[in-house]
């Protein structure tokens, strides 16, 4: 790969414009160059895509062809709402999986934010050995966890000791019943660390004089609880779902690393099947109107979440 | 007004699109210090060592046989493979020669990706008709072995049960197969015999496929190649089906475990379907006791892939020659003798397995030889191989699942058809 040094490199002061003379003129200068290298990395990376997936999801682009694409209309739209079981239930698996992932991962959160926002010996352990999950790859997570399920597998051998052998598990990945709860719980235990870190975040900005208070009025833990931190928490708590629910809607590393949308299509998710169709089908026009789909369908949801979450004045 | 841009907007502008840029693969000639014309040369060879090897010596050998060209090597981790082609395809930058999957030729040469192999004739005539890949009557492809399946087996422990060993000529029917796991699973084994189901990708129609065709049913319609209806579907498909479904829910075979043959070296199962790829550890781990058996005849025959890695030249090759003459000039026989026994395949060519150490004619892997003359089918030659390869492993594990399979069978007939449809045919 060869770059050419940039040849404006040479600029020399007397040939500035006048307004780079005016103090405003150079800040908007220094604004806009601080901008370009995200700016330039967004419009390359995220609006070139999205404006080109809108396109091309009206037409039967294919990845591999001599043949040009054709416009097609809402005929790929029409598709996978009509006539694609698959897409169906890979939407139905999507919601699913916000649907118990959203709640049961920001409370678990933010009950271990509040278990270890505490000032005692050790305690900063408990906040790596929690976090440490975070920062390790979700790739490699996901094969852990797929040894971990197997039939003969650690969690198996678990069961199989505590039930002095009258239950010896079963096969976690390969049974339609029990694959994606296997998934969810691996992924609440991957990404919950995280959480717990921006709830603990958002406990620390709640003063202690507001506690001090609270004792002297006689509340316990509980009333602390409910009047003093909860409320304290809102502006967290927003972000917190905001992110848990895009992030959990965009399922994909650990169905593609463990189960590949199967046993009968029971883990497919939305994004998987859009890279699926697009890639390994080739049909880039149809995996286009899918991630449409779903960019629309995660626009809708977090606008809901955030006006259900607005602050009441 | 002449806009000026500050020194550090062009950089960071400059800085994030050579970001963007990847890795040229060179298409334009690229001339070395002595004089030479470069030709450039993907391989999906990473991580496999054997391979690389004996690529490198041929390579070497090539570049010091003449000095008009020099040939340079890049490999790729297989996984990654047919993306990174297709990404370099669809930049324009396809290196000269690349190697491919059998099946995927096709696709690529339907896509324009590939031309025509053009190497002489002599060469293409002497190898196994399985290693020359055929597309529109044109030679596109053309590799240095061929791969083969079979079953793997104890003499000690089928004598021991009393199961009859089987033959070329008279390989095990359905009755007799199902009958000997059912006994070896009375016998001890938890699962009897290993037929890989743990592994994903293109395992599953290259392992599966021939044993659907040995019903009589076939991952396509190949005389029309437009459209997999009666052929995945009928009534031998779904009996396949049904058979391959009772293979695990009666615990003949299991759907996890390892990858590779390690279960049959350590005596856990008593049979394993598995790769000529994997013998070798086999023979060592048991010696005279392996049996290497025929895939069973489940009414039309034994049936096994066809079919394995081969080389083409790219459309956008500026040194075809030199392509071509490198290529002529690797089809020795030394070379092909030499992946054969480091990589264990089988030799392409009859002189290549008299020379070898395993495929020649007393080496103690000639029967995969013979089972690949014999039974080798080509997965179906059709640039919609893509979608049928992906189609049928879902519809494959979805009933092994317990999927019920006519449903799942027509599913997929479904999306093959839509597929070949929304394609105008492939071209057939």
């Amino acid at each position: 790969m060869t770059v050419t040094p940039p040849t404006v490199a040479a600029e020399t002061p007397q040939r500035a414009t006048r307004r780079f003379r005016t103090t405003k003129g150079r800040e908007t200068w220094a604004g806009l160059a601080m901008m370009a290298p995200a700016g330039i990395l967004l419009v390359l990376f995220l609006i070139i895509p999205v404006i080109l997936a809108f396109t091309l999801s009206f037409t039967n682009a294919r990845l591999i062809s001599p043949n040009p694409p054709r416009f097609v209309g809402f005929d790929n739209f029409v598709r996978a709402f009509t006539n694609d079981p698959v897409f169906l239930q890979s939407a139905w698996n999507t919601f699913l999986f916000a649907l118990v992932v959203v709640p049961v991962q920001a409370g678990l959160g933010l009950l271990l934010a509040v278990l270890v926002n505490r000032r005692m010996r050790g305690v900063t352990a408990f906040r790596v050995i929690f976090f440490i999950p975070v920062v390790t790859s979700i790739v490699v997570v996901s094969i852990l966890w797929r040894f971990l399920y197997q039939p003969n597998g650690l969690i198996n051998s678990m069961i199989d000791t505590i039930t002095f052998g009258a239950w010896s598990g079963m096969d976690w990945l390969n049974n339609p019943q029990t694959a994606l709860g296997a998934i969810i719980v691996l992924s609440i235990w991957q990404a919950v660390g995280f959480h717990m870190i921006i709830w603990l975040a958002g406990l620390q900005t709640i003063p202690e004089e507001l506690y001090e208070a609270a004792k002297m009025d006689g509340a316990g833990p509980w009333r602390q609880f409910t009047s003093v931190t909860w409320p304290g928490l809102r502006p967290t708590m927003v972000f917190v779902l905001v992110t848990i629910t895009i992030s959990a809607f965009a399922l994909f590393v650990q169905i593609d690393v463990m189960t590949q949308g199967g046993p009968v299509n029971s883990t497919s998710t939305i994004v998987y099947y859009a890279v699926r169709k697009g890639y390994e089908q080739q049909e880039i026009g149809y995996a286009a109107a899918i991630s449409l789909i779903f960019f629309v369908a995660v626009l809708i949801i977090a606008l809901i979440q955030r006006r259900l979450t607005r602050e009441k004045d | 007004m002449r806009r000026t841009v500050p020194a550090f907007v062009a950089a960071g502008a400059i800085g994030a699109l050579a970001l963007t840029g990847c890795g040229q693969a060179g298409q334009g000639s690229t001339t070395t210090e002595d004089g030479r014309t470069q030709i450039t040369m993907w391989t999906h060879s990473a991580g496999n060592p054997a391979e690389l090897e004996v690529y490198e010596r041929i390579i070497s050998d090539f570049n010091a046989s003449q000095d008009q060209y020099e040939v340079v090597e890049e490999s790729f981790p297989q996984g990654a493979y047919n993306d990174a082609i297709v990404a370099a395809a669809a930049s324009g930058d396809l290196p000269c020669l690349l190697d491919l999957d059998g099946p995927i030729m096709p696709n690529w040469a339907w896509a324009e990706y590939i031309q025509p192999l053009g190497i002489s004739t002599e060469i293409t005539d002497s190898l196994l008709p399985t290693a020359v890949g055929v597309w529109n009557d044109e030679i596109y492809s053309a590799g240095y072995w061929d791969a083969a399946l079979s079953i793997f087996a104890r003499e000690s422990v089928l004598t021991e049960n009393g199961i009859r060993i089987p033959t070329t000529d008279q390989p095990w029917t359905a009755e007799e197969f199902t009958a000997a796991l059912q006994t070896l699973k009375d016998a001890g084994y938890e699962t009897p015999i290993d037929i890989g189901a743990e592994d994903t990708g293109e395992w599953w129609p290259y392992a599966y496929s021939p044993l659907l065709q040995s019903f009589g049913g076939d991952l396509i319609d190949r005389d029309t190649m437009l459209s997999a209806d009666g052929a995945l579907n009928g009534p031998e498909a779904v009996a396949w089906g049904e058979w391959f479904q009772g293979l695990f829910a009666e615990g003949l075979a299991g759907n996890s475990g390892t990858l590779g043959n390690q279960e049959f070296v350590d005596d856990e199962v008593a049979l394993s379907y598995t790769g000529v790829w994997n013998a070798l550890a086999s023979v060592e781990a048991i010696g005279d006791d392996l049996l290497i058996l025929p895939p069973p005849d489940l009414g039309n025959g034994p049936v096994i892939g066809g079919g394995s890695w081969q080389w083409a030249i790219s459309s956008t090759c500026e040194e075809v020659e030199g392509a071509r003459e490198y290529l002529e000039f690797s089809f020795q026989d030394e070379y092909i003798t030499e992946f054969a026994d480091k990589q264990i395949v089988i030799p392409a060519t009859e002189g290549a397995a008299e020379a070898s150490e395993y495929f020649g004619p007393d080496g103690v892997l000639r029967p995969f030889v013979e089972l690949s003359q014999q039974f080798a089918v080509l997965r179906p030659e059709t640039p919609a191989y893509a979608v049928i390869s992906t189609t049928f492993e879902t519809a494959a594990k979805d009933i092994m699942n317990g999927a019920d399979v006519q449903e799942t069978l027509d599913r997929a007939v479904q999306e093959i058809d839509a597929n070949i449809e929304s394609n105008d045919g492939y071209g057939f």
